[in-house]
């Protein structure tokens, strides 16, 4: 009798299981209910990342500056592209910065819903969690990248412009569109096992329309608006802007970066929570 | 306000059986789709639901808080389902349920361990998972450790641990939830017998601090220890709820086939248990007929039909003889015979019925489950069902049958005695 009181006086939540029809509302503050696990999934993310390599967290370090390497050579040295005046290495770092960040959270974001479906399969949570997760899981390489970027600033002797301060927001950027795109291969790995095909051709891809290997000037003006609709030259370029002072300070390229930005992380939230219903009997 | 924890209303679950063999549209179907796509529109009502199959249908029965309700029925019958709707893993496609508190499921020990991190990591990984807060967990950290009896390995990637260690752990964690309603399938399934008093005692108690349970097992003995009343679900409907006693009877009674045969139909073989496609098992009597009661005096067969869509290597079809209540007599496989075992190594794609003969005067009467398991070693489980089928034994004519007592025990040997008068 007394454990029946007891259990009455604890809130009585009330969960209703139904058949849901048509869009689902976002319900993030479901989200900030499971805030930790979101924290313990990235921490796992990272932790495992590099158990059992030789170099282990040495891969964050070498995989950009590899890049760097070859990107160098070939661009510099063979095509010969202009770098309005900055050493070429540093040049190329600065984007292959925001780039690897972005590159690494859109293909395991893509791939995370599938790969976590044996939780998916067993136990409920926000499944908006497991693309957030692997997204910001990506945010220690970079701030491992970024101390190199520092130490070859100062090899370099580059000072860093007074606009600096805006560096959180091309990070920021960064993130939200690799999430927004990240949401929806997520979903669509589901219905369509081909996504897992299509993520390394689209980065590969996404590298070459993005000004990481050369300067967005390249680009003809009449085809600038286009060239835009990546949200990625808008962070690239941004990088370049405040971190060596490039001509390029942001503009309507910049607006127009964001706004895509934001328009395929808003739908790809909702068409996820969409299709979210039929994970468990989908993966 | 009211003293409900669950109250489920014609609740039903849909499956595409399409969906469970061709796990996967691709994109060229896809796009063949949508070019049909406005004529499909326009047919979609009379057509769609041609592959589809009721996991579960038209279920509602309430459980009052405190209660620990026991789901039985056979593999296919809609348990899991039913467990995943009420865990919120899945939506049902019909009707509703409500559920008063937090719920805490335990549908598998161990989701999302991560064989990499160490057990301690483990804890905290999987503590999240189910819903704990950090907090919550640095509290139980210890009773945990103490509980899952794995101390000395705590700090040692789990991939490194056996697998009894890797179970206890994970069912450590779990066990240590302190959800309203807590969610159970199967967990006792696994593991030594050690092991399995351990959690039928964790059962027990989070039973009678009187939190709601739903408890679903083939484990006949623990679902009449643990519960006092019982669903019996059969091909997605709910049969009957009564005290659980009732409900194991009628369960083992009727609720298996009566006529000596098993036969499976494709919708209740897992998909993953391919290349292994069981078919049917049979009890047959000393004349060769399928039969649902056999002699106790007589030898008789258990027989067992299934099909390999490929070559399999190593593998072992194995039974389980049990008491009706679940208590188990004896595991048997095919290939214990090292001579079968030598000639069957692999065996080739095609339709097979491996035969295993009883000998007489060997069980006593009463009921007995027959459980099937087929398996290659360390391998691979292809498919295991713990009550595939039930039989009867007839006790006339065994020894001792001048007296009209019941002998306990499940066997009833014909023992060689003698007497002697000794001088003194």
């Amino acid at each position: 009798m007394s454990q029946t009181a007891l259990s009455l006086k604890q809130k009585d939540e009330l969960t209703l299981l139904r058949p849901s029809r048509g869009w689902s509302t976002l319900n993030l503050g479901d989200l900030w209910v499971y805030r930790e696990l979101i924290y313990f999934l990235t921490w796992r993310d990272i932790k495992v990342r590099y158990k059992q390599t030789i170099l282990g967290a040495a891969w964050a370090i070498i995989q950009p500056l590899v890049n760097m390497v070859v990107l160098t050579i070939i661009f510099g040295n063979l095509a010969k592209m202009s770098t309005e005046g900055i050493p070429r290495p540093i040049f190329t770092f600065t984007a292959l910065l925001p780039w690897g960040l972005f590159s690494k959270a859109l293909s395991d974001a893509g791939r995370s819903v599938l790969s976590s479906r044996s939780m998916i399969t067993k136990i409920y949570f926000p499944r908006l969690i497991i693309p957030l997760s692997s997204v910001l899981g990506g945010v220690v390489d970079f701030v491992i990248q970024f101390f190199i970027m520092i130490a070859m600033m100062l090899y370099y002797q580059i000072m860093p412009t007074s606009a600096i301060w805006t560096l959180p927001f091309f990070i920021l950027l960064a993130l939200f569109t690799a999430l927004g795109f990240g949401l929806w291969l997520s979903a669509l790995n589901v219905l369509y096992r081909d996504v897992g095909y299509i993520l390394p051709f689209l980065t590969q891809i996404w590298l070459l329309v993005t000004p990481v290997a050369y300067s967005a000037k390249e680009v003809p003006i009449k085809w600038q608006l286009i060239y835009a609709l990546n949200p990625m030259v808008g962070v690239v370029e941004g990088f370049r802007w405040a971190l060596l002072g490039t001509q390029n300070a942001p503009g309507p390229v910049l607006g127009i970066s964001a706004l895509i930005s934001v328009v395929i992380l808003v739908t790809g939230m909702y068409y996820f929570r969409r299709m979210e219903r039929t994970f468990a009997d989908m993966v | 306000m009211n003293d409900i924890a669950i109250r489920v209303d014609h609740l039903g679950k849909q499956y595409r059986i399409g969906a469970q063999i061709d796990r996967y549209r691709t994109l060229r179907d896809s796009l063949v789709e949508w070019i049909k796509l406005p004529s499909r529109l326009l047919r979609e009502g009379l057509t769609y639901n041609k592959e589809t199959i009721w996991a579960l249908r038209n279920v509602s029965f309430e459980v009052r808080k405190g209660e620990v309700l026991g789901v039985i029925g056979r593999n296919g019958a809609g348990k899991s389902t039913l467990l995943k709707i009420l865990s919120r893993v899945t939506e049902p496609t019909e009707g509703y349920a409500e559920i008063h508190g937090r719920v805490g499921s335990l549908l598998e020990v161990g989701t999302g361990f991560h064989p990499e991190l160490t057990g301690r990591e483990n804890i905290y990984l999987n503590g999240a998972i189910l819903g704990m807060k950090r907090n919550e967990i640095n509290q139980k950290f210890d009773e945990i450790v103490d509980f899952s009896g794995v101390e000395k390995f705590i700090d040692t990637p789990v991939k490194r641990y056996s697998s009894g260690m890797y179970l206890r752990l994970a069912f450590a964690v779990a066990a240590h939830m302190e959800p309203e309603i807590l969610v159970v399938d199967e967990v006792l399934a696994v593991g030594d017998a050690e092991f399995q008093r351990k959690c039928l005692g964790k059962m027990s108690a989070v039973a009678s601090e009187g939190r709601t349970v739903l408890f679903v097992s083939h484990n006949m003995s623990a679902i009449l220890r643990l519960t006092e009343e019982t669903l019996v679900l059969e091909q997605g409907q709910l049969l009957i709820r009564a005290p659980s006693m009732e409900a194991v009877d009628f369960y083992l009674n009727s609720g298996l086939s009566q006529s000596g045969q098993r036969q499976w139909r494709t919708e209740e073989i897992p998909a993953d248990s391919a290349p292994f496609v069981p078919i049917a098992i049979r009890i047959r009597n000393q004349q060769g007929e399928v039969v649902e009661t056999v002699r106790s005096v007589e030898p008789f067969t258990i027989e067992v039909e299934y099909g390999l869509t490929a070559p399999v290597t190593g593998l072992r079809l194995g039974i389980y003889l049990l008491t009706a209540h679940g208590e188990p007599i004896f595991t048997s496989f095919d290939t214990d015979n090292p001579q079968i075992y030598e000639d069957y190594t692999i065996r080739s794609a095609g339709r097979y019925l491996s035969r295993c003969r009883m000998p007489a005067d060997f069980l006593n009467e009463g009921r007995y489950l027959i459980g099937l398991n087929a398996s290659s070693y360390r391998v691979r489980r292809y498919f295991q069902e713990n009550h595939a089928m039930s039989f009867t034994v007839d006790g006339t004519g065994a020894p001792g049958k001048q007296w009209q007592e019941t002998r306990l025990g499940p066997v009833r040997p014909r023992l060689a005695w003698e007497i002697k008068e000794t001088l003194q």
